[in-house]
């Protein structure tokens, strides 16, 4: 993308920077130097300030150079310069992921802009609150097939919740706020502002400059119904078998504290999706952790056996639910989501409650009856019986050459602050089974649109917004190919960043399912050659451990974590090793492959009892 | 880039257009272009078939109204919220049609070029 220097701001012509003549050194009759006539993209800027964006990630084009020069002149805002656009939206999704706020990245016209556009798809399936300013030619050859034109206003349509074309000067005063309302507004999610170069070097009247617009807030929530609220109530209090499901929208709400509340007060066992993990701090005597395809045996066993369950903040995702047709099939449904359209969308709903899930639940709490009061201390010892005969294994946790190991090891060697990252594939889905995590926000993972390459620029991201945090990076040698330049970026910034990558010399989830569901047909899932990933990263000023050359892994592990800037830790893992449970893709949750602790036959035989009551049960009505 | 997709439950992509009783949806919508890009890539996005519409600026221009003739059928509360989702569009209602409106109105443009015509 070179970059396009218009002759206008040559050095020495650019009013109020005149090199050369100091101030004060010039006669008494030298004119004083008139102010500046502010442009579109010093208006950007100030916007951007006043929303309390601090730290923007980037890269600079040609279309977007006028609003890298305003940043230089404000100096108020920290740049951190990606190497790939891609890159610099995930470092978005990381500060915007661990703050709650939205966050924003900068992109030129053409490649610049269709760079950005996997990261903000990943933002929209993941309800993301981020902003992405992109460049674009001036609106007098827009249309034209300009070098660098695109339309992308037109390709962000499917991939953002709003997006805007800015025409006029006059319009950033209104779109810029409204940006930052929109992407933290009800169900959060991704904005994109396309800027015209002549619209961002337009003069701006000084009156809007000196005075600009209120910062965009988002928008109270809608209240929920109070009728819907007491008819849940009802349904919970008479449940027998109740059990509550968290989605991301409990920590998009910081309603975390408040389902744990709940469920405590109600004695409900919970199960999180892969978004919710945190929201109920792991080893809570009710948590069941995630449910779904990679989930505990136990956990999808208990959701086939609920009477009532109640879903906060999900959507039922098919990762989670599997056959929709098949899942908790004797079960009311109680549904709070601040999105209408995800009442009834994929499965028809006997309770839908239309608001913030923290609102909701807040509301909920005093109408449910107290756990000693509700007669089902039954159910819960079915609970705790149910997580003995069938625990979740976790082979290898001990050491730290292990898939499990490298996690549970790194986990123990760093406090409850920590926040994990992912990439996506195996490592990921063993991050999720194993790490324990003792809160919200500190959880960044690609959820929705399954995103290789996600980890290490999100992982930057977080580090920028919690400088005091240590973030770990789990990741598999797949994914790291796909974002590795960003090894520059955290070595130039000197983020906290620990990558740990398992290496497997394969795309280990594919892998997987042909050896499970290709009759073995390994096709195009091995790495013919090996990375060297500790010189690689050395070679982008990166220091590296290889736990394979290690006498003391565990406490070479340790001193790496302990060491502060970015480190990458390695270690080789057999790509035969299949990450279990495993539902198959289109099945219903039941239909478990592995993670058995030891065959036995009462298991077996405990199993088939609870095939028997879905099929009693049969199926259920589901909407597309 | 990660696991194979499955098959979502329920109806597939493309109905062909069929003997269901057909609804008219009232849209008021910001009068910018982009507008009909949102409206019209949601509907094909999500697979349902819009049979035909209509678009009027309003009011000096500031809003427009677009007609949009669709199928009765069980996804359609689910298209209606979706629609309303869209920040350009400030009013969604639903009425019953059956399409005579349309049919009308495709008359009167065939009547039209044949005045202009040559």
């Amino acid at each position: 993308m070179p970059a396009h220097t218009p002759s206008s701001n040559a050095p020495g012509i650019t009013p109020g920077t005149t090199p050369g003549i100091a101030p004060g050194a010039a006669s008494g009759a030298a004119p004083t130097p008139r102010k500046r006539q502010p442009n579109g993209a010093d208006l950007v800027i100030r916007l951007l300030e006043r929303q309390g964006v601090d730290v923007v990630a980037g890269i600079p084009g040609g279309a977007n150079l006028p609003l890298y020069d305003a940043l230089g002149r404000a100096d108020s805002i920290r740049h951190v310069l990606a190497r790939h656009e891609q890159g610099a939206g995930f470092m978005a999704q990381g500060m915007a992921r661990v703050t709650g706020r939205p966050a924003v990245f900068f992109a030129t016209s053409g490649p610049g802009a269709t760079n950005t556009l996997t990261a903000i798809a990943d933002a929209k399936l993941d309800s993301v609150p981020v902003v992405c300013v992109t460049g674009q030619v001036p609106l007098g050859l827009v249309g034209s097939d300009a070098f660098q034109e695109v339309d992308i206003y037109g390709m962000s349509i499917p991939v953002t919740k709003h997006n805007f074309l800015v025409r006029s000067v006059d319009e950033l005063a209104e779109v810029i706020p409204a940006a930052f309302r929109i992407a933290a507004s009800g169900r959060p999610g991704p904005v994109l502002v396309d800027i015209p170069k002549n619209v961002q070097m337009a003069p701006v009247d000084p009156a809007v400059f000196d005075n600009p617009p209120q910062p965009g807030q988002p928008a109270a929530p809608p209240a929920p119904d109070p009728a819907a609220i007491s008819r849940a109530a009802a349904l919970l209090n008479a449940a027998r078998r109740p059990m509550l499901y968290l989605g991301g929208g409990v920590v998009a709400s910081g309603a975390s504290d408040m389902a744990v509340q709940l469920a405590e007060r109600a004695g409900l066992p919970t199960v999180m999706t892969l978004m919710a993990l945190g929201a109920m701090p792991a080893g809570h005597p009710l948590s069941l952790g995630m449910l779904g395809m990679h989930a505990a045996r136990h956990t999808n066993l208990l959701l086939a056996e609920c009477d009532v369950l109640l879903v906060a903040g999900a959507r039922f995702d098919d990762r989670a639910v599997g056959k929709a047709e098949r899942f908790c099939p004797q079960a009311t449904i109680v549904h709070i989501d601040i999105d209408e359209s995800e009442l009834d969308k994929i499965l028809p709903v006997h309770c839908g409650i239309t608001g913030d899930v923290g609102l909701a639940l807040a509301e909920l709490l005093p109408l449910l009856r107290h756990r000693a009061e509700t007669g089902r201390e039954a159910w819960l010892t079915r609970v705790e019986e149910c997580r003995r005969r069938h625990p979740f294994v976790m082979p290898g946790a001990d050491d730290p050459r292990t898939p499990y190991g490298l996690i549970r090891c790194a986990a123990d060697a760093v406090d409850h602050d920590a926040i994990v990252a992912t990439d996506v594939g195996q490592h990921q889905m063993r991050t999720a089974q194993a790490y324990p995590l003792r809160g919200p926000r500190r959880w960044l993972t690609s959820g929705g649109l399954g995103t290789m390459g996600f980890g290490l620029p999100a992982a930057i991201g977080a580090a920028l917004a919690r400088p005091e945090a240590t973030v770990l990076c789990f990741t598999g040698d797949g994914s790291l190919q796909m974002n590795i330049q960003e090894l520059a970026t955290a070595a130039e910034e000197g983020v906290n960043v620990k990558i740990l990558l398992a290496d497997n010399n394969a795309l280990g989830l594919v892998r997987q399912q042909q050896e499970l569901f290709y009759e073995g047909r390994l096709v195009a899932s091995a790495y013919r050659r090996k990375v060297d990933f500790a010189r690689i990263a050395e070679g982008f000023g990166v220091p590296a451990v290889d736990l394979d050359a290690s006498e003391h892994p565990l406490r070479d592990l340790a001193d790496a974590l302990r060491a502060p800037g970015p480190c990458l830790i390695r270690v080789t893992v057999p790509a035969e090793a299949n990450v279990y449970p495993m539902v198959p893709p289109g099945a219903d949750n039941l239909q478990m492959i592995g993670g058995e602790p030891e065959t036995d036959a009462a298991m077996q035989e405990d199993d088939n009892d609870c095939d028997a009551h879905a099929d009693a049960a049969g199926g259920r009505h589901v909407h597309a | 880039m990660s696991t194979p997709d499955i098959a979502r439950p329920g109806q597939p992509a493309g109905t062909a257009p069929s003997a269901r009783p057909l609804v008219a949806l009232r849209l008021t919508v910001n009068n910018h272009p982009g507008v009909m890009s949102h409206v019209c890539g949601l509907f094909a996005r999500r697979a349902f078939n819009v049979e035909a519409i209509l678009c009027t600026p309003v009011n000096g221009g500031q809003v427009s109204r677009i007609w949009l003739l669709v199928a009765e059928d069980e996804r359609l509360e689910q298209m209606v919220r979706q629609v309303r989702k869209l920040h350009d569009v400030l009013d969604v209602r639903r009425r019953p049609a059956g399409g005579e409106a349309f049919a009308r109105l495709a008359d009167c443009m065939a009547a039209w070029e044949r005045e202009t015509a040559g």
